[in-house]
């Protein structure tokens, strides 16, 4: 009896409720995120008008181009950037994030915010601080008393999107880490595993989601980025990123860009299927 | 526990590997030389070009009008859009939609809107830059105050309705102040978030206006000077600022909320 008369209104209430919160969200995502997206993917079957724009024409060309190997190329170097500045995050990134959850509570703050502080300053002052750096006149060659061309170099690029995008590989694998259980360790060492035994065995297994979580947090803009190649990389269209900004703005062919962004996203959607596997697992 | 000191060779290099552009840049700001690269003393003439400099002005006015738009647009709607979700709703899908926008890459965002925005022939300006930043910065907020939602005590609501409260009543009178919180910070981030956009704004916001980081994006690409130096070291201190202070006031907070 007292639930019969609580029930009605809350479920007549609810459903009031979904649609006065809900629908000014979900209007506005379906306006300016599902419809945009739906244009991206429809692009990429249509041909470019003859000024741009796109002409509602069925094509495959589009994906005809995307095979042919100057754009795989592109692809691949992409990948290959992308996937070297991950290691490299990963490979600094563990043992500093494995040193900040050892250290006591004040400096463990501190340590977390100085890892973030660089990553709330403006992307692009932040690339820019390496052309001070690396260019032929700059700071690097001026102390070393050399001249060497640090600039427009696929390593100067890794350099610029490690620099970026550091910070989100250090602190997923710090908050895995934080949270394992010290005396899983301690057994471990009890047990007369040496302390690299105990890392292999222990404290790694344990936190590959978070490993995970910070490689796909670090590639995932590596992969599409073109301002960072751009500006310390040359002119070049050498990344994805680049080439989808120059069908867009330079040769104003939308459908084939469309058709590049699906690669872009098709890589990402393999990439988030492999994570939620290997998290499942873990 | 034994830790090998070989571990503290990648610590400290991390962190030098961070601040050194930055004490770098920050240090070639106060240069009275020409060089970017080159230090020949200590002048403050660079950020005295930097205050009479029109286009910097315009692209900060620009900048604040985008922010604050923007931020209004995703405080409101992301705010709602949590509520909804975690009280009025089950699903799984509209979840994930809800943060759809903050893992789609930026460029994808980006094209995608300016398809749209050329679809619907909008003339591109301050205006369409501020609603695609309300897109992405309204999932940032939405997830914020899910967050405190989902950690947050139903009984008041629950009890609220019980005593015959619609959806919105409780909403103003019960979740609204509990939120509070929450959705500065929400609002907060959204703000920071919007200053610092670069990729969505160079694609819809068309000729005739610029925001401040693609005033520096088109600076830097005419050549290198310390008057961009002596931008980037204010730009570096403002949100150096910012952060340690919101750092302070999220401790100063959880304290009050434990008395």
């Amino acid at each position: 009896m007292k639930s019969e008369v609580k029930a009605r209104p809350a479920s007549r209430g609810r459903r009031l409720g979904a649609f006065v919160f809900l629908s000014p969200g979900v209007t506005y995502l379906i306006v300016l995120m599902l419809v945009p997206l739906a244009l991206v993917l429809s692009n990429t079957v249509f041909q470019r008008g003859r000024f741009g724009g796109v002409v509602y024409e069925f094509t495959t060309e589009n994906f005809e181009r995307l095979i042919d190997p100057l754009y795989l190329g592109v692809v691949g170097v992409s990948l290959k950037l992308a996937t070297l500045t991950t290691l490299i995050a990963l490979l600094i990134g563990y043992p500093t994030a494995y040193l900040i959850a050892q250290l006591p509570p004040k400096w463990k703050t501190v340590a977390l915010v100085a890892i973030v502080l660089p990553f709330w300053t403006n992307f692009i002052i932040r690339v820019y601080a390496w052309i001070i750096l690396l260019s032929g006149p700059g700071v690097i060659n001026s102390l070393l008393g050399t001249d060497l061309e640090l600039l427009y170099k696929q390593g100067t690029i890794v350099t610029g999107l490690l620099y970026s995008y550091l910070p989100l590989m250090v602190l997923p694998l710090y908050s895995a880490i934080e949270r394992l259980d010290p005396q899983l360790r301690e057994a471990s060492a009890n047990l007369g595993a040496s302390a690299f035994t105990t890392f292999r065995k222990v404290t790694l297994p344990l936190t590959v989601p978070g490993v995970m979580t910070g490689c796909l947090f670090v590639f995932v803009p590596s992969f599409g980025n073109f301002v960072i190649p751009e500006i310390l990389g040359g002119s070049k269209s050498i990344m994805v990123g680049n080439l989808i900004r120059d069908q867009f703005l330079k040769a104003r062919d939308w459908p084939f860009g469309s058709a590049l962004a699906l690669a872009l996203i098709a890589v990402l959607i393999v990439l988030l299927l492999v994570q939620a596997r290997v998290t499942r697992r873990a | 526990m034994r830790r090998s000191k070989l571990l503290y060779v990648p610590f400290w290099a991390t962190y030098v590997f961070l601040y050194l552009p930055i004490v770098v840049l920050v240090v070639m700001s106060f240069n009275s030389g020409k060089s970017a690269y080159t230090y020949e003393g200590f002048s403050l003439k660079w950020y005295g070009e930097l205050v009479n400099d029109e286009r910097v002005r315009d692209g900060l006015v620009n900048t604040l009008i985008v922010a604050t738009g923007s931020t209004v647009i995703a405080t409101v709607l992301g705010t709602l859009l949590a509520v909804g979700l975690a009280r009025h709703t089950r699903s799984k899908t509209l979840d994930a939609i809800a943060l759809m926008p903050a893992v789609l890459p930026d460029l994808v965002v980006a094209i995608g809107l300016l398809l749209f925005y050329g679809l619907i022939q909008l003339t591109l300006g301050l205006y369409s830059v501020i609603l695609a930043h309300g897109l992405f910065s309204m999932a940032f907020v939405a997830a914020v105050v899910r967050t405190r939602l989902t950690n947050s005590d139903t009984s008041l609501e629950e009890a609220s309705r019980d005593l015959g409260a619609g959806p919105v009543t409780t909403f103003m009178k019960i979740t609204l102040p509990q939120l509070t919180p929450g959705i500065v910070a929400g609002a907060l981030l959204a703000f920071t978030l919007s200053l610092d956009e670069f990729v969505i704004a160079f694609f819809t916001i068309g000729n005739s206006d610029q925001t401040l980081p693609i005033v520096i994006y088109s600076m830097i690409r005419f050549g290198v000077t310390p008057k961009i130096n002596a931008l980037a070291a204010i730009l570096l201190l403002v949100s150096f600022t910012a952060v340690i202070a919101g750092q302070r006031m999220t401790k100063i907070g959880e304290r009050r909320a434990q008395d």
